[in-house]
This record gives C-alpha cells, structure tokens and sequence, in this order.
C-alpha cells in the first residue's frame, strides 16, 4: 500500500493542547507510503469526515489512518465515512493519540514525539492490513428462555408479543417461579399472584410461545443465530395433550402426605399434584418416588378415575430438539440453607442456629407461604411445630450474606425491604404479636422503599435492634434469640415464638452445568457473568446469549422485570434481520500449513474451533486440519498464541502487522 | 505493629502481635461478639465496642475499660465473627498493652492481680503452686483493698480441699527452672521504655 | 499401649481427683500414661492475657520437650493446656516463629506430635473396643455432655469436632449404655480461669449451665476439664446459695462414666472426692 492518508484530530484543545498537530502533521506526510497528512479542529465533525471522504477520492487513497480518539469512540464512525468514499472499511486504522497521548502527558515536546510515534505504527498496521468482508451469518428467528420465573415470563412475553417465536423452558412442573409463592409484594403490598397469575395464562396461551414445563436443557449446540438445543422433558407420567385438569386424579391419591416444594416444606400434596391451583400447564405431575404404583404396582387409583385416559405410568424422559437464533437464561435463585452438609457446596451452615433443627427457624420463602392466603394455613400464620400462632417473631437479616466465614461476602440486595415487609404482614394478621428484626445496616435504595421500611418500624410497630444473632437455642417450647444491639452495647436476648431467616440468595441449583454448556462465564458464587458490568449488562461473553433476572444477582421484581425485557430488546435486534453481520477481525487457520495437534481446539475458550479434513476436489483425504467456526470465534487470539506450527493468524490483526509495527520503532 | 491505617495510633500503645490494621478494619460493626459473649453484661464497652474504639485509634478508652477484664477468654466471639476478626485476641493484646502501660482499670484490680500473680508463680515454680498462688492473691487484694474480710472467704473450703485430698502442701516443682526463668526473661513485654 | 501424658499443673494440684480417674480407667483399658519428665505450666489464661509471646513459649517448651524425648502421641487432658499445645504447634507451622520459639525455649520445636485430649484419647482406644469393655452400663445416667470453651475453640486451632454443635462425647457416654440430653449450654463459658478472681461471673455462668442441663432432664454433667469440674462441682454448694435454689448437679468427669462401667468403683475413680456426690 502506499497511498496511506493520515488524518490528524485537534479534538478541539483536547490533543492540540499537549501535542503540536501541525508538526505531527508535517513528519508524518514524510513517512514512507503517505500520500497526505492533514489536520482539522473535529475530524469525527461532518467536515471532518468529509474531509476524509473527499480526500480517498482524489488522491485514490488504499488506506486511512485516523489519529485522534480511542477506536471504541470512532472507529466505527470513519470505517463508515470510508465506505461511502469507495474504501473498504477494514482499510482504516486508528491511532489514539488523546486516551494515550495527550490525555496523560503534559510535556509538549515529548507528547508531541509520542504521537509521532502512534501514528507511525497505525501507518505500518495500515500498510499491511487486507480488505476484509463482514461475516454473514443466518438467522433462525426464534428465541429460547430457559427458566420461566418472573423475568423469563416478561422476556418471553416481550419476545413473542414481538412476532418472534419464543422456546420456554422450565424445570419445575409450573411456570411461575419464585414470585408465584410469594404472599405480597413490596413496597405496594399487592397480591403477588393477582399480578403473576394473568401472566402466566398469557404465556401459556400464546400462540407464539413453546412451553415446555417440568423439562431441562440437555445439550446446547451451534452458535448466534444458530443454536440447536436439546430439551428433556422429564417424564411426567401424565399426557398433557389428553388431561383436562380436572383434579380427580390428585383428589383421589391416597398419599397425600408428602412435603410439598412450591410450599418449601410448609405444606403437603399428594404424589400426582400440581404444585398450586394456578399452575401453568394445569396439568399434573406424578412424583416416581412417591407413587406407589410405580414404586411397587400398586394402587393405580388416579389412573382408573381419570376418564381422559391421560395418565401413563410408562412413560419416559424425552429429548427434544429446538432451533433458536437467541438464548435468555432466566434461572433464578435458591435461598442459603442453614444445614450443615449440603450437597455440592462448601458452605457449612449454622450451627450456631442449630443447622435447622428447630421447626420453628424457618426461612424467608417459608414465612411468605405461612403468610400467604393461597398457602398451607389458608394465610393463617401458623408455625411449623405445633401449629399455635406465634406471639413474638425475630427476623434476621443478613443470614449468609455478608458473612465471610459462611462463604457469602455479598449483599443479598432484597432482605431488608422483604423483612420489612415480613414484620408489616405478621402484624397484620396477629394484632398483638411482637416483631422484632436484626439487622445491620438497612438497605433500602428505591421508589417508594426507605419510605415503606420506616412504616414498619414506626406505624407497624416492628423493633429493629443493630446486631446479629449469635445463637438461637430452645428452652420450654421458646426459641432463645441471643443478640446484640451494638448502638446501645448491650447483648439482646428475645425469647421467640418463631424465627425467620433471611438467607442469602444463591444462584439455582444446576447453574453452572447450565452456564458450561451454554459456555458462558460465571462468578465463584454461580451467578452468570454479565459482558460489561455498565454497558451490557444483560449480554454474555458469548453472542446471542443472555441473561435476566437473579440468576445474574440478587434482585428484586421489578429490576428482574426490567432487565428481563432489556434481555428481550436485545434479542429482538437480533432477530429483526435474516442475517447477522459480525465483524471479520477473527482467527483464520492456514489448512495447508496446521500440523493437525488440535491445540488451539483444547485452548479456545468459545469452543470454535473444530476438526476438519482436507479432501481433493474428488474426495481423497490429504490431511486433518483445525478449522474455525466464524459463527463461534470471538476474535480473542487464543489459538494464535498457542499454535506451534503459525498457522493460526487473527485477520486484521496479522502477526506480520503486529512484527511491522513492532519493527517500525526499532 | 505500627497501626498506619489509622494514623493517631501512638504505637508504643500497642504490642507486637496486635491484630493488624486490616483485620480491625475488616469489622463491620455487627455485634455478633457482643450478641454471644458470656459475660458482656457486665463490661462497660460491649466487645463490638472495644473493637470500634481500636478502629477509631481510641486507645487510652480501650486500655482503661473494664471489658478487657471481664473477658474470660471463651473464643466464642473469634469463632462466631462473620468477618473473622480475632475479637478475643484484641482483647489478649489490650490487656498486655493496658497492664505495660499502668492503665489497668482499677476496679478489676483482682482480675489483673490474679494473672499477674499466677505468670509470677509459674516463673518461679515452673508449675503451679496453688496454695502459694492463693496466698499471694489474698494478701495482695487485700493490701490493696484493705478488706480484710477477703482473706477469710472460701477459707471454709480449705478443710474441704484437705479432706478431699486435693490439698497439695508440697507440690512438686519442674526440674529446671533456670530455663523457664530464661524464657520469661525472653517473653518480656517488648515496648518502647 | 503406651502414651505420652502432659498432665499440666491442676492435675497435679487440686484437679488430682481427674488424674486418678484417668489413671484407672485407662489402666482398666490397658493404655499406660507416661508423664513427660520436664514439663512445665502451659502458661494458661494467665499467659494468653498478658504476654502473648509467652502463651506460644510455655507450650513450646513443653511440645519441643516431648519432642526431643520422643513422644509421637502426647495426651493432655486438660483442654486448656491441649490447646496451648496445638497453638505451639500451629505456630511452629510459620518456619520463621518456629526458629525463634525454639530458640526461645532453648529444644528444637517440630510441632510434629500429635495433641490428644480425652474425648480423642477414647476415640484412638474406640468406640467398639469401649463398648466391648462395659460391664455395668450406668443405665441410670441421663447426661448432660459439657465441652465448655476450649475443647472446640478456637476450631482453627484445635480442629476438634463440630465447635457448635459438638456430638463426640456423647458418642462415647452413649456406647457405654448411658442416656445423654439435647441441651443449649454444651459450648457456653463456665468462668474459666475467674474462679479465683471474679466469682460473681462463675456463679452466674455457672448456675445458667447446671439450671439448663437440669431443664433438659439431666441428672448429671459430664465433662472433659478440670477447670469446668471446679467451677461446676466445687463452686455449685457457692451456685446453690447465690441463687437460692438446690441444684445437685453430680459432675462426673468422662473418664469417670468410663471407668464406672468398665466396673471400676466411686473410689477406684475419686468420684467420692467430688464435692457434689448424689443429687
């Protein structure tokens, strides 16, 4: 190339200030191959770019070096000035001479040197740069959400009521998630269900959404626009095409004793059950560990009282396969347990709390189906043990969280606000109970919540002490809280009818299976990695996948909500196209060259590169080679860096261009 | 240890084995060491507190507190903290930095008395002389006391001791005592004079 | 057997009666204790309150001493002294406090040796070799197990059990045939070292532990520490008129419930040396 045009910005005073632009501009039309150097006040301003433009046409300009700004600021912004000039885009290079130049330095004869130098090495990157095309990838124009909670109902819906077709996939036998067991919702206090329930029913009804309940994702494969993925859906012993829901079935079950999950433990339901009236599907699940007619062929009660003929004690798990262009992993959370083994964790619970051996400990989703009037006491609050109401209740927060030696530095978020909300429901419904809260600090930062947290302490009488609890024993049917209040400094011992814990959140069960087969990143605790903490914040490292709700942190409902349908936009860019444009600057493998060890294919972290065999037109195999996957590759470099025999490259960013540049400051 | 993170710490306040600048900052005020402690109804600064003035460099308030006195050395406030701060070893160096400095609180003076006469006995003896130990407690309360009555307390469970044979006039002492008077001599409290 | 024994200054003092208990009941097993000639006081509550530096140099000595005469195994029942020993010990982790305890305390400090205290000495004997051994199972016995402070705590030193909700002995008061209770104070502090200095705090922690253990149903504590014997057995006549109320807690040492159903008498065992003998 040798007809390379330098384009030197002011940017304003912000580079004209510490570097002398002019004398830049003159040494640098000095350089080998620079056919003009100009400079302008603002060359990202119209007549900057115009410039530009103008220029690639009259002196027939092959390259373009634009020294100003960081190329996340304008690169984008001159390749498109170049294009409408006839350029290939590729061709255009920045040389950042603000961020890394003038920005941090104050002497202006060095800085000015500096420049000099940065914009020499975008000259010799220039000179060797190729014309690339974008890559075209297509695009199938549906979207799977895994997880169908309060933020995958809302990217679901978001995404369908779109026009795109949308795959759901949900692990329990009900959509609804969470918030369906939730009694009421801060800082309004209205129904959780009246709010979630109709949403349900339009996920349910849509005739764009896929739902498969009590199912989980099995394999993922492909790539942006192009995944396949593989569902179980587990056998649920019941066919959903014939059942009605009428309910004869889990009315005639014999076992109905057996701890109920959407009621953690509360409750009881039988062994073919829907988890609670308003489920979406309304159709039942028979628990094979229960049933005795798949235990031991007995009973069968449900099956000769159906009248559908739906139940079907030989049915199997199935794996289906589903084509979406975009994922929305919605999993949410679990609570801390108390317990001291737990299966796949080094967290050792509480003993100081006894590890869950007092009934009345319960934890936060517990109490909210205690409270709820959909719950196991028909919102009668009842405790655990003896069913009596309990006359004084001690909330504490911060049970797991922000506990260093429990494993969890982090702040749940969501506890404060939801303990208010506790002590004002258990006032509500026991006029001359007591509630007491342990905290340490409150942390309510949004509309409408400090507000709602002093209503609490100060209309609904709860006593908030700041300190934690120590331990908790039993004593003559009581439980023995040992506190403290440190703004007084004394130690606070409250004997308790039932204690509510407000565990830490922790990302569901199976998140980081699930986030290894989708290959995205996850932090120590499980939850899923965001692409950049402010700028995309619902974007994986990998595209076309992307996350909502508190599978990503601890969140409340309507930051599950939002970010769910941001979730959803993104996705609905990616959808809108029947192509996706990426750009080109990814790894390329030299066939004739890779010496077939498959390095690069352990290395890269996206799992794009693949084996491949070199055949003759005819079809005679010559050699096995590495091959890229130009859907999957990120651009990162990986195999460039580990490939011994050279014969990875990055394009746009070629070794020959990294040794060019290199040489030009010897 | 040079307590920099907190800039007015006159050092020489403070022994060697403080627990470092970082592990005080690392507390963030809960009170799980209060909440547990045994005895922390009977301190004048709740162990929270005692933490809080050595994060606000409040060192003559924490050398004089009777807290430091009162604790009984359970570890259940170490073992508990969320943040795991050694809470009992603040209060271990405290007590070496209040008694080097003269600022013992007065009103625990048994307390500091006991452990001193205790160290002084076992420098002596190798092992424990439990009588002597008693002897030299008694007298030294209630010289400083001058409540005499003192003496005589408990003395109701000497011919109880005797008959129970748990009563030792002649206890036997370690063999050599020249080395434990050595690694006394090399333990002594390494404060600026 | 054979092993190492660090008796410490109460079992040589007024805690005797513990050492004759163990005395017996482990001859009755056929472990022999074999005192460490040289050693000397741990440094107890005394040390670690006033001069650390002294509180890691006591039980060096004694670790170092026991090392150099070439005890694999030492046995130190009282939890106190043990856990100055595996504080030693984990000090001489450090390589650079290692040397400068040893030179110290003037005798190479490994920190090799293993630190056993009672409940562990019956672990290494086992559980099934107890069981095998009992002869009169104390049926009568409805236990309150006290591991009091040091016995778990602080856990990263003395790795020891669940520090809190401890189960060992009442694993092995169990496999002798006795009842054992659930109960809130089995970790709680009995006073410790205040006996002497601060009563008022021992009569209080005291009475709390001896009240709750009663409430659970227990007709007698067990423990493992001389320090919580005196302040719960001797100090409970002092506990009784504090608080008005008669208590008659017996407190048997566990090698005490041991011996007894190994067939060993009150005697053999220095229980009638207790103060409290029958409820």
């Amino acid at each position: 190339m040798s007809r390379i045009g330098v384009f030197t910005c002011w940017c304003g005073e912000n580079i004209a200030r510490t570097v002398d632009v002019d004398e830049v501009a003159k040494r640098v039309a000095e350089l080998p191959g620079v056919r003009c150097s100009l400079n302008y006040k603002y060359m990202c301003a119209d007549p900057g770019q115009a410039l530009v433009r103008e220029k690639i046409a009259s002196e027939k300009l092959d390259g373009v070096v634009v020294a100003s700004c960081s190329p996340h600021m304008h690169l984008k912004t001159f390749r498109k000035a170049a294009q409408t000039a006839g350029l290939n885009p590729y061709l255009v290079e920045m040389a950042n001479i603000r961020e890394q130049c003038s920005w941090v330095h104050h002497d202006r004869a060095q800085a000015t040197a500096k420049a000099f130098e940065i914009i020499r090495l975008a000259v010799e990157k220039v000179r060797n740069d190729a014309a690339l095309q974008p890559i075209r990838v297509p695009v199938t124009r549906r979207a799977l959400v895994i997880g169908g909670g309060v933020a995958g109902i809302q990217a679901a819906l978001d995404i369908a009521d779109a026009g795109h077709e949308v795959v759901m996939v949900e692990r329990e036998p009900s959509i609804g998630g969470k918030m369906a067991g939730l009694s009421e919702t801060f800082p309004t206090l209205d129904c959780s269900q009246c709010i979630l329930t109709p949403r349900m029913v339009e996920v349910g009804q849509h005739p764009r959404i896929k739902l498969y309940s009590y199912s989980e994702v099995e394999k993922v494969e492909g790539f942006v626009g192009n995944f396949k993925i593989t569902i179980r859906q587990k056998a649920r012993y019941v066919d959903v095409s014939k059942c009605t829901g009428c309910g004869e079935c889990w009315n005639v079950c014999p076992l109905k004793r057996n701890s109920s999950e959407f009621d953690y433990g509360m409750g009881m339901r039988p062994a073919i059950y829907i988890p609670f009236p308003q489920a979406v599907p309304a159709r039942p699940v028979i628990d094979k560990s229960q049933c005795a007619k798949l235990i031991r062929n007995g009973c069968g009660l449900c099956e000769k009282k159906c009248k559908a003929e739906a139940i079907n004690f030989k049915d199997e798990d199935r794996l289906v396969e589903e084509a979406v262009g975009a994922v929305v992993v919605a999993t949410g959370y679990k609570l801390y347990s108390i317990a001291k083994s737990q299966p796949k964790t080094t967290l050792a619970g509480y003993g100081e709390y006894g590890y869950g051996k007092y009934k009345d400990v319960i934890d936060s989703l517990q109490f909210e189906r205690l409270v709820s009037a959909s719950g196991p006491t028909g919102g009668v609050l009842k405790r655990p043990s003896d069913g009596a109401i309990p006359k004084s209740v001690v909330f504490i927060s911060c049970v797991g969280s922000r506990d260093n030696a429990k494993g969890l530095p982090y702040c749940s978020k969501i506890c404060c606000m939801y303990t208010a909300k506790h002590t004002m429901l258990y006032k509500h419904k026991v006029h001359d109970g007591q509630a007491h809260v342990f905290y340490m600090d409150i942390r309510a930062g949004g509309k409408g919540y400090d507000e709602f947290v002093r209503r609490a302490i100060e209309q609904d009488g709860a006593r908030y002490y700041r300190g934690r609890v120590s331990k908790i024993t039993q004593e003559h049917g009581k439980l023995i809280v040992r506190g403290a209040d440190t703004l007084a400094g004394i130690p606070v011992t409250i004997e308790a009818d039932m204690v509510v814990l407000a565990a830490a959140m922790r990302p569901a069960d199976g998140i980081e299976e699930l986030a290894q087969k989708l290959n995205i990143g996850y932090d120590e605790f499980g939850f899923l990695m965001e692409s950049h903490p402010k700028l995309r914040p619902v974007e994986t490292n990998t595209a076309g996948i992307f996350i909502a709700g508190a599978c990503h942190s601890p969140k409340d409902i309507p930051e599950a909500v939002a970010q769910a349908s941001a979730a959803a936009s993104k996705v609905q860019v990616m959808l809108a196209a029947d192509e996706l444009t990426r750009e080109p600057e990814i790894a390329a493998i030299n066939e004739q060259t890779c010496a077939a060890c498959f390095t690069c294919i352990r290395t890269c972290p996206y799992h794009a590169i693949d084996r491949a065999e070199l055949r003759t037109p005819r079809g005679a195999f010559i050699k096995n080679t590495a091959r890229v996957n130009p859907g999957l590759c990120m651009g990162c470099g990986t195999c460039v860096s580990v490939c011994p025999s050279k014969s990875a490259d990055l394009q746009g960013f070629t070794d020959q261009q990294v040794y060019a540049m290199v040489e030009s400051l010897a | 240890m040079e307590n920099q993170a907190l800039g007015q710490v006159p050092s020489e306040h403070l022994p060697v084995h403080f627990p470092s600048p970082i592990q005080v900052a690392n507390c963030y005020q809960c009170g799980k060491c209060t909440a547990g402690c045994p005895v922390a109804m009977h301190m004048d600064v709740a162990p929270n507190q005692v933490v809080r003035l050595a994060q606000l460099g409040e060192w003559e308030k924490a050398l004089r507190s009777r807290a430091i006195w009162e604790c009984v050395g359970c570890q259940t406030c170490s073992t508990r903290c969320p943040k795991e701060v050694d809470c009992a070893g603040v209060m271990d160096a405290l007590r070496e930095a209040s008694l080097a400095r003269g600022m013992a609180a007065p009103e625990r003076f048994s307390v500091v008395a006991f452990q001193k006469i205790f160290l002084e006995n076992i420098r002596r003896n190798g092992r424990l002389n439990e009588l002597e130990l008693i002897g030299h407690f008694k007298l030294d309360v209630v010289l400083h006391t001058g409540r005499i009555p003192f003496l005589f307390k408990d003395a109701g469970l000497a011919p109880q001791l005797g008959k129970r044979k748990k009563l030792h006039l002649i206890p036997g002492k370690a063999r050599d005592r020249g080395v434990v008077n050595r690694i006394f001599e090399r333990c002594a409290s390494e404060r600026k004079p | 057997m054979n092993i190492g024994y660090y008796p410490g200054c109460a079992l040589h003092g007024s805690s005797n009666d513990y050492e004759q208990s163990l005395r017996a009941c482990l001859g009755a097993l056929d472990v022999q204790l074999d005192e460490m000639k040289d050693w000397i006081c741990c440094g107890a509550t005394a040390a670690h309150s006033l001069n650390h530096k002294l509180s890691l140099a006591l039980p060096a000595r004694n670790l170092a001493v026991a090392e150099r005469d070439g005890f694999k195994q030492l046995f130190a029942p009282c939890p106190l002294c043990s856990m100055q020993l595996l504080k030693a010990k984990k000090a001489a982790g450090d390589e650079r406090v290692r040397k400068e305890l040893s030179e110290i305390v003037e005798a190479d400090l490994r920190g090799e040796s293993e630190v056993l205290n009672l409940i562990q000495m019956f672990e290494k004997i086992g559980v099934a070799r107890l069981k095998s051994a009992v002869k009169a199972p104390p049926k009568s016995i409805t236990a309150a197990c006290y591991y009091g402070c040091l016995l778990t705590r602080p856990p990263d030193v003395v790795h020891f059990d669940d520090f809190e909700q401890p189960t060992s002995m009442e694993t092995i008061v169990a496999a002798l045939g006795a009842k054992t209770v659930e109960w809130n104070y089995k970790t709680e502090c009995c006073g410790a070292g205040m006996t002497m200095s601060n009563e008022d705090i021992v009569l209080e922690l005291a009475h709390k532990i001896l009240s709750n253990a009663a409430e659970h149903g227990a007709n007698c504590l067990v423990v493992a520490c001389p320090m919580c014997h005196v302040n719960l057995d001797m100090k409970q006549a002092a506990v009784e008129r504090r608080f008005g109320k008669k208590l008659g807690m017996v407190v048997y040492y566990l090698s005490d419930l041991v011996g007894l159903a190994l067939g060993l008498s009150a005697e053999q065992l220095s229980i009638n040396r207790h103060f409290v003998t029958q409820a």
